[in-house]
């Protein structure tokens, strides 16, 4: 039997098993509106802004593992989308994307509504494609899922010119594909992983540095099991918290540019580097001649151009990191050697004394509320068990650093790209995949503004997404960049005209509270727990002066914070 | 250091700008660029030519192997390989002197001359690119109306193929 090219998308999203498409539909892609509308296996979220939708799938992927879906309409629909498809493709999220496009009659004339999406996106995809013939539909789509979801992930397009839509062809969904020019490797060197194993039981002050690819190969859990039984310290980048139990000993907290006196200390000093899965990105390295001075270095990567391509590495490893820490695991098992316990003493003496530092110390006693007081609550309120979403500023940086993720996917924010606006719409995404568990989105008055229509899709999905606004009446990160660097001033970085973030919330059909007092805080996060099925919006008045300890100013070595 | 960089590429729309804007992107540098189809239609071959120390080379390699359109790759200076290029050059050709003059470069050059007109001279010459600079160098800007290369291709010597 033929279908129509609409029907065949439908079709495809179907036997790929896609729970949720996230889109808004316009002209080139009412086709295919209309054979969803015909169906109810794949539900469609209607949202308020394509960046909303990208973001929105790219929280859901981040959350279950599964390709996120969007479905926009051709040019200003997937203009749209571009910043949704950049931050994925930043933090290698899986995606498929389906733009709608003109007529293949009409590509290139300028077209009502014609962008050439393909090359708009083309720098921050991992791949895409143009649909001609509707014959190659089924078929380009299999791809797009098999690109998107192997090897490094990342976001793929799949353009759909109206009337490739519109045109019939027999469907068949291939079981698998091969692509001849695409086989990521999966497994790791077995050469390379003994004298990785090797060198690491013979280091005195080892190190493990794990990133977002922990979270990515699902790697928690195997992770655990070998920092555990090498009893050696661990950090982790913003993007692979919750690869390791931030309750437990050996996690250092993160590292970098924000990150714990601890770990960025522990880096400076340690012999034995052992980076899992992250990229040696610029917030993490600092100054890179002034990076791990004294440390041999392992590096275990899926993306063989992540590796050495900021940092040279002593032993590279290309790989699933699941399966490569798997396979060290098996030689640490077959080997009779064991880590020198006495260096391994001294060096936690040490660690130990930096963590005594407490470098993430504030003021407790301020008559204002303090952020990282609001996040500490949270975390006692939540018991650890939330899923936060988080936009980007100072506030970010305070989850991360206050909220103890002690399980991978519950951690979801723009590291790579550090894109505002992420964090409600990503929550929705989060939300729709997990209906009974608690989602927060931790946000500021400024990056919440940048998506906060989609509060309005929120009430549409009935989404009890818990919003924690630290309203300090600034955009703080930039604020603080002008205090240490630009003498404090503050050009541009004061909000003025805020709107009544409670009445705003209202308006849409949702809960508002306003916190003033650092003594209604705790009451104020209880309550918008205690409404379970509904959207609470809490506003919390935050100091407005404080900054994020302890920072590595650009261009400094890992060893040179500013500390409160 | 400069380095031929080859490779086959899925005879794809769009394939080439992948491979041209990754190289804009990342700041890396083309010093020349040819692609043309092979004997199987569904590649085509791009050579190109670059610049870069041991680490970018590296990136640029990996950087290009990660795009799903390319197949497969290889750096032919990290191995015996021979390179050629070819120019066609108009040149100013009006008296007797000066023609008997060209007709003699191009004879030492291995040239040909491909057309001719009262006051014109084109040529045309294969080589690496060194050798094409070279004759260039020695007609001088003055006598050169118009310079057309193709740009480098190259082949690994021996029994080495690059192939599927
Ligand atoms: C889309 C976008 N525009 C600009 C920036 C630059 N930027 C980074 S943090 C920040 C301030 C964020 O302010 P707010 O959301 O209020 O959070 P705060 O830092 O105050 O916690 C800005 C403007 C960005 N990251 N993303």
């Amino acid at each position: 039997m033929e279908l129509t090219g609409a029907e065949i998308v439908v079709r495809c999203l179907r036997d790929e098993g896609v729970e949720y498409v996230f889109g808004y539909p316009g002209g080139a892609v009412l086709h295919i509106y209309d054979a969803l509308f015909q169906q109810e296996q794949v539900k469609h979220i209607l949202v308020r802004h394509e960046q909303g939708a990208t973001h929105a799938a790219d929280g859901y992927a981040r959350a279950t593992g599964r390709p996120g879906v969007v479905l926009v309409t051709s040019g200003p629909g997937a203009t749209n989308a571009v910043t949704g498809i950049a931050t994925a493709y930043m933090d290698s999220i899986p995606l498929v994307v389906l733009t709608g496009q003109v007529p293949t009659a009409l590509i290139g004339n300028d077209a009502f509504q014609e962008v050439d999406n393909v090359g708009i996106t083309r720098p921050c995809v991992k791949h895409n494609f143009l649909v001609k013939d509707v014959r190659d539909l089924a078929l380009t789509l299999k791809k797009a899922f098999y690109i998107a979801t192997t090897g490094r992930p990342g976001p793929v397009l799949v353009d759909l010119p109206k009337d490739v839509t519109a045109a019939k062809a027999p469907y068949v969904y291939p079981e698998r594909v091969r692509i001849r020019s695409y086989n990521p490797v999966t497994r790791g060197h077995p050469g390379q992983i003994r004298r990785a194993v090797d060198l690491i039981l013979r280091a005195r002050r080892p190190v493990f540095y794990t990133g977002g690819g922990v979270i990515l190969s699902d790697a928690a859990e195997v992770l655990t099991e070998l920092v555990q039984r090498l009893d050696y310290p661990i950090t982790s980048t913003l993007m692979g918290l919750g690869g390791y139990p931030a309750t437990d000993r050996r996690f250092l907290g993160m590292l970098g540019m924000h990150g714990t006196y601890e770990a960025n200390m522990a880096m400076h000093h340690c012999d034995v580097l052992i980076a899992i899965g992250a990229r040696f990105d610029d917030r993490v390295t600092g100054n890179v001649e002034k990076f791990c001075p004294h440390a041999k270095i392992i590096h275990v990567d899926i993306d063989p151009a992540s590796i050495s391509k900021n940092v040279k590495v002593d032993i590279p490893i290309v790989g699933d990191v699941g399966r490569v820490l798997r396979d060290m695991l098996r030689v640490l098992d077959a080997t009779d050697r064991s880590p020198d316990r006495e260096a391994l003493a001294a060096w936690w003496r040490q660690i130990e004394e930096w963590r005594a530092m407490d470098c993430l110390k504030y003021d407790r006693e301020a008559p204002v509320i303090k952020p990282q007081y609001v996040l500490e609550q949270l975390y006692e309120v939540t018991r650890g068990e939330a899923f936060l979403t988080s936009d980007v500023g100072q506030h970010q940086m305070w989850a991360a650093q206050f909220y103890k993720f002690d399980k991978p996917r519950r951690w979801i924010n723009s590291g790579g790209l550090g894109t505002m606006g992420f964090g409600l719409p990503a929550a929705m995404g989060v939300q729709l995949a997990h209906p009974d568990a608690l989602v927060c989105c931790i946000t500021g008055e400024g990056s919440i503004q940048m998506c906060i229509q989609e509060l309005s899709t929120c009430k549409q999905y009935g989404l009890p997404i818990k919003i924690i606004n630290l309203n300090n009446r600034y955009l703080g990160m930039v604020r603080q960049w002008q205090e240490f660097f630009y003498q404090g001033r503050y050009a541009m970085s004061y909000m003025d005209a805020l709107p009544d973030f409670v009445a705003l919330a209202r308006a849409y059909g949702h809960v508002g509270i306003r916190v003033d007092r650092p003594g209604d805080v705790e009451g104020a996060l209880r309550e918008a727990l205690g409404r379970k099925d509904e959207l609470v919006f809490i506003d919390f008045q935050t100091d407005p002066t404080e900054n994020v300890y302890p920072m590595i100013p650009a261009g400094a070595g890992q060893n040179e914070m500013i500390l409160v | 250091m400069r380095h031929i960089i080859s490779m086959l590429l899925e005879n794809e729309a769009g394939a080439l700008a992948r491979v041209a804007g990754l190289f804009s992107a990342r700041g890396y540098n083309i010093e020349s660029l040819t692609v043309a189809p092979t004997e199987d239609p569904s590649l085509s071959r791009l050579t190109l030519v670059t610049s870069g120390n041991d680490e970018i080379i590296e990136q640029i390699t990996k950087q290009l192997n990660k795009l799903i359109d390319v197949v497969k790759l290889v750096d032919l200076t990290e191995g015996s390989h021979i390179e050629r290029e070819m120019m066609l050059v108009k040149l100013r050709a009006a008296d007797a002197t000066a023609r008997a003059e060209l007709k003699r470069l191009v004879d030492i050059f291995r040239g040909r001359i491909i057309d001719v007109t009262d006051r014109t001279y084109t040529v045309e010459m294969t080589g690496t690119g060194d050798k094409l600079d070279a004759f260039i160098e020695a007609v001088g800007r003055r006598a050169i109306l118009e310079v057309v290369r193709t740009g480098v291709s190259g082949i690994a010597r021996g029994e080495k193929a690059l192939r599927l």
